[in-house]
C-alpha cells in the first residue's frame, strides 16, 4: 500500500519554436504556409540533389528533459527555477493542458490547478452567475458549489455585489471572488502556479493561510512561484528545475539555498564581455560588473541597510575617451518587475570613459532592498541617449539578512521589495 | 430572470451527482503521449456539467446588454425573410409549390439560419475561449459543441415566427412534420461537423476568421433559401445537392410543407453521405490538432 499519489516518468516535453525572419507574427498564417510549401517545391525542382536542408526557421527546443519525481499524499512541494526553467511546461503537462513528448505521469484522485485566478470569469456575468460558472470550469459539481456558496462569498467578502455583472468590480473584488472560489476546491491534488502576486496584502495573507490549511487537511499541494519567501512559508519539500532538467529534490530549504547559490553563479559565471545579448552601438562593452562593501572586498550576497560599491568595468573600443555618459544600473525583482533604477545623471555626477579601459564605481547606502533575488540590467548611453551597451540580467545579486531598520525586522519580502525607513506618531 | 436557468439545470446535474462522486476519488490518471485518445470519450461525459456550463453562459451572454435583447433572435429572421419574400417571390415570381411564399422562405431560413449561425460562433469560439483553453483541462470539443447548442436556441426561437406564420396562412402540415427532428439532427450534424473543421482550422489559421463570413454570405445564396430547389434544371441536380445544405433544406421544406415540396432522393441521399463525411472528419481533425491547441491559441 503506497501512498504515492502522483509518479511522474522520464518527462520530456519539446517545443518547436520559429524563428522569423522579419516582425514577430505570433499565429501561422496561410499565406505563410502557402509561400513556404510554394518555396520548398520549387527549390525540390531546382536543386534536387540536395535532399534535406534542415530548416533554420524551425529550432527543436526540450521545456522539459528526462524529469522523474514522486509525491507522497499530503507533500506541500514548491517548484522553483529562473524564468524558462520549465515549471510552467510541468505545471501544464500536470494539469493536463498539454501532452509530454515522451514520458509518463500517474495521478490518482482529481486534480485541480490554479494556473490563474478568475479563469474564465465572465465580465458581463454576476458575480453570484460567476461562482457557477468558474466552479464548473475548476471541476466542482453544481451541488458542490451550492454547499459551499456562503463560504465562498463571505471569504470573498462581496455578499453586497453579488447581483453586479463583474466587470463593474474593483480588480481587487474580482481577484478575491476568483481566488475564494479557487480556494474551497476540495480535490486530492491542488496545483497553485503564482495566484499570490494579486490582490492586497490582508488578502494575500488569507490566502496563505487558506493554502496552508488545506496542505493541513492532507491534501497535496503542488506550488509554484518565483516569489521564495511564500514557498518557504508553505511547502515543506521543494523541487528546483535547470534549464528544464530536475536539479534538486530535497527538503525545501536546501532546494531554496541551491537556488540562490546557482541564480547567483549562473549569471555571473558567464563573462560579460562575451555576452552576445547585447544591445548598441558598441562604441563601449561592459566587461564586468561586480559588488563590493565598503571596505571594496567583492561579496557574494548583499545585505538590507548596508553601503556597498557597485563597481562596473568597460572596455572602450573607439580609441577616443568618450565624455558625458550616462550609466543606468537597474534592479530587477522576482516578477521582472523593474524596482529601482541608479543613473548618474539623476545625480548630475558626469562620467568620461577612457580611452581603453576603466572602471566606474557606484556607491550606495543603506542599501533599500529587502531579502529576496535580484536580476541586474546594465547600460552605458551616451548624452544624445544613444545606446552604447546594454545587458539585460547582466547579474543576479541575492539580498538575505541585514539589519535595515536597526530593530532586527526585514519587514515583508513577500510583499513588498523595497524598505524605507519612517517615523510614527499618534496625536 | 437570467439566475432562473440555472436552477432548471440543477435537476439534469443532481441526479448524476452520485456517480460522478463516487469515481473521483478512486480513479488513476495516466498522462503520456498519444494516450488522451482512449480516455476522450469518458472525459466527455466526465465533464458534461462544464458543457451545460458553457453553453448557458454563452446563452446568457449573449443578449447582456442590448435593448431589445431575445428579440433580436426573431428580428433578424423575420426581416431577412420579408426581404426575400419580395425579391424572389414578388419581383422574381419564383414558383412557390403552391404554399404562401413566406412560409416557403422561412421553412428554409430556419436550418440556414442556424447552420450559418453555428458555423460563425463555432469558428471563433475556441480563439474567445483562449484563456480557458491555454489554462485549464477539458475535452475541447466542449466549446466548439456548446457554440453550436447555442445557435440552436436561436433556432428555436424564430421557430416560433414559423408557427405564427402557419397560423396566419392557416397552413396545417399533416404526418411528415413529425420527422422534422430528423432534419433537425441533420442539420445538427453538418454544422458541428463544418464547425469543427472551422474552429480547428482558425486557431491555426487566423485567415479563416475572414474567410467564415464570406462563405456564410455566399452560402446564403448558393442554397436553396430565397427559392425552391425544384427550380434548379434536372441535370444539375445531383451536382447542386453537393452542397449538404440542400438536403437539410429540401428536408425541412418537405416536413413542413406537407410533400408539397419534393424529396430529390438521390440528392438528398448524397448530402446525407456528404454530411457524415464532414461530421467524422470533422471530429478526427479536431481531435488529431486538439492536442496542440493550447501551445497554438
Amino acid at each position: 500500500m503506497s501512498n504515492t499519489i502522483i509518479r511522474v516518468e522520464n518527462l520530456s516535453k519539446k517545443y518547436i519554436i520559429g524563428h522569423q525572419k522579419e516582425g514577430v507574427h505570433r499565429y501561422k498564417a496561410l499565406r505563410d504556409v502557402i509561400a513556404d510549401g510554394a518555396k520548398s517545391v520549387s527549390r525540390k525542382f531546382l536543386k534536387p540533389s540536395d535532399k534535406k536542408i534542415s530548416n533554420p526557421a524551425r529550432e527543436e527546443f526540450w521545456a522539459l528533459k528526462d524529469i522523474s519525481f514522486e509525491i507522497k499524499q499530503g507533500d506541500r512541494v514548491g517548484i522553483i527555477g529562473r524564468n524558462g526553467a520549465g515549471k510552467s511546461t510541468l505545471l501544464k503537462i500536470l494539469s493536463r493542458i498539454t501532452e509530454p513528448t515522451t514520458g509518463r505521469i500517474c495521478i490518482k484522485g482529481r486534480v485541480a490547478s490554479l494556473l490563474e485566478v478568475g479563469t474564465g470569469f465572465h465580465p458581463e456575468l454576476t458575480g453570484r452567475e460567476n461562482i457557477y460558472l468558474n466552479g464548473a470550469i475548476l471541476g466542482m459539481s453544481k451541488a458542490e458549489i451550492k454547499n459551499k456558496f456562503d463560504e465562498i462569498i463571505a471569504f470573498a467578502e462581496v455578499e453586497k455585489f453579488l447581483d453586479t455583472p463583474v466587470k463593474r468590480y474593483s480588480s481587487g473584488m474580482y481577484v478575491r471572488l476568483a481566488f475564494a472560489v479557487a480556494a474551497h476546491l476540495e480535490p486530492e491534488v491542488l496545483i497553485v502556479d503564482e495566484v499570490l502576486a494579486v490582490g492586497d496584502l490582508h488578502f494575500q495573507k488569507k490566502c496563505l493561510g487558506k493554502m496552508e490549511e488545506v496542505g493541513k487537511e492532507g491534501r497535496t499541494v503542488i506550488f509554484v512561484s518565483h516569489n521564495i519567501s511564500a514557498i518557504e512559508a508553505l511547502c515543506q519539500r521543494g523541487i528546483l528545475l535547470q534549464h528544464g532538467n530536475l536539479c534538486i529534490d530535497s527538503n525545501v530549504q536546501t532546494a531554496i539555498q541551491r537556488y540562490l547559490e546557482e541564480a547567483t553563479n549562473n549569471t555571473n559565471a558567464t563573462l560579460l564581455e562575451h555576452r552576445r545579448d547585447r544591445k548598441g552601438s558598441g562604441k563601449a562593452k561592459i566587461t564586468h560588473f561586480r559588488v563590493l562593501d565598503f571596505l571594496k572586498s567583492e561579496v557574494t550576497y548583499l545585505q538590507s541597510g548596508n553601503d556597498y560599491y557597485l563597481e562596473i568595468k568597460y572596455a572602450n573600443t573607439t580609441g577616443k575617451s568618450l565624455k558625458n555618459i550616462i550609466v543606468g544600473i537597474a534592479f530587477k525583482d522576482e516578477y521582472y518587475n523593474r524596482i529601482l533604477l541608479l543613473k548618474n545623471k539623476f545625480t548630475g555626477s558626469s562620467i568620461t570613459l577612457d580611452k581603453i579601459s576603466g572602471d566606474i564605481l557606484c556607491f550606495v547606502e543603506n542599501l533599500p532592498l529587502a531579502n529576496g533575488l535580484y536580476s541586474v540590467a546594465l547600460s552605458l548611453e551616451d548624452f544624445s541617449n544613444e545606446l552604447i551597451d546594454q545587458i539585460q540580467d547582466a547579474s543576479t545579486i541575492t539580498v538575505d539578512g541585514g539589519n535595515f531598520f536597526g530593530t532586527g525586522s526585514y519587514g515583508e519580502p513577500m510583499f513588498c521589495k523595497i524598505l524605507m525607513k519612517a517615523q510614527w506618531v499618534t496625536n | 430572470m437570467a439566475w432562473q436557468g440555472v436552477e432548471n439545470l440543477q435537476v439534469i446535474v443532481l441526479s448524476d451527482l452520485n456517480l460522478s462522486m463516487s469515481h473521483n476519488s478512486q480513479t488513476e490518471l495516466v498522462i503520456e503521449a498519444g494516450r488522451t485518445e482512449s480516455q476522450y470519450w469518458k472525459d466527455l461525459w466526465r465533464y458534461r456539467e462544464l458543457f451545460y456550463f458553457l453553453a448557458w453562459r454563452d446563452i446568457l451572454v449573449r443578449y447582456k446588454q442590448t435593448a431589445i435583447g431575445v428579440a433580436w433572435a426573431l428580428i433578424r429572421p423575420f426581416l431577412t425573410m420579408i426581404v426575400f419574400t419580395f425579391v424572389f417571390g414578388k419581383l422574381a415570381k419564383l414558383p412557390s409549390e403552391g404554399v404562401p411564399y413566406p412560409i416557403l422562405v422561412f421553412a428554409a431560413m430556419l436550418p440556414w439560419q442556424f447552420f450559418a449561425n453555428a458555423l460563425s460562433e463555432c469558428s471563433n469560439s475556441l480563439i474567445t475561449n483562449a484563456n480557458l483553453i491555454s489554462k485549464v483541462y477539458f475535452p475541447r470539443i466542449i466549446v466548439p459543441a456548446s457554440a453550436v447548442i447555442v445557435s440552436f436556441v436561436d433556432f428555436l426561437i424564430s421557430g416560433m415566427i414559423l408557427l405564427a406564420l402557419m397560423i396566419w396562412y392557416n397552413f396545417v402540415p399533416d404526418w411528415r412534420i413529425l420527422t422534422l427532428p430528423l432534419f433537425i439532427s441533420i442539420a445538427f450534424a453538418a454544422a458541428i461537423g463544418a464547425g469543427l473543421w472551422l474552429a480547428a482550422l482558425t486557431v491555426e489559421y487566423r485567415d479563416f476568421r475572414y474567410i467564415v463570413p464570406f462563405i456564410v454570405q455566399l452560402g446564403l445564396y448558393i442554397s436553396p433559401v430565397g427559392f425552391s430547389s425544384g427550380i434548379v434544371p434536372q441535370q444539375w441536380r445531383l451536382l447542386y445537392s453537393l452542397n449538404p445544405m440542400v438536403g437539410v433544406i429540401d428536408g425541412f421544406r418537405w416536413a413542413i410543407l406537407s410533400g408539397r415540396a419534393q424529396l430529390y432522393w438521390p440528392g438528398f441521399l448524397l448530402s446525407l453521405g456528404l454530411v457524415t463525411l464532414v461530421l467524422a472528419s470533422g471530429i478526427w481533425y479536431f481531435r488529431k490538432m486538439e492536442r496542440t491547441f493550447a501551445d497554438v491559441v
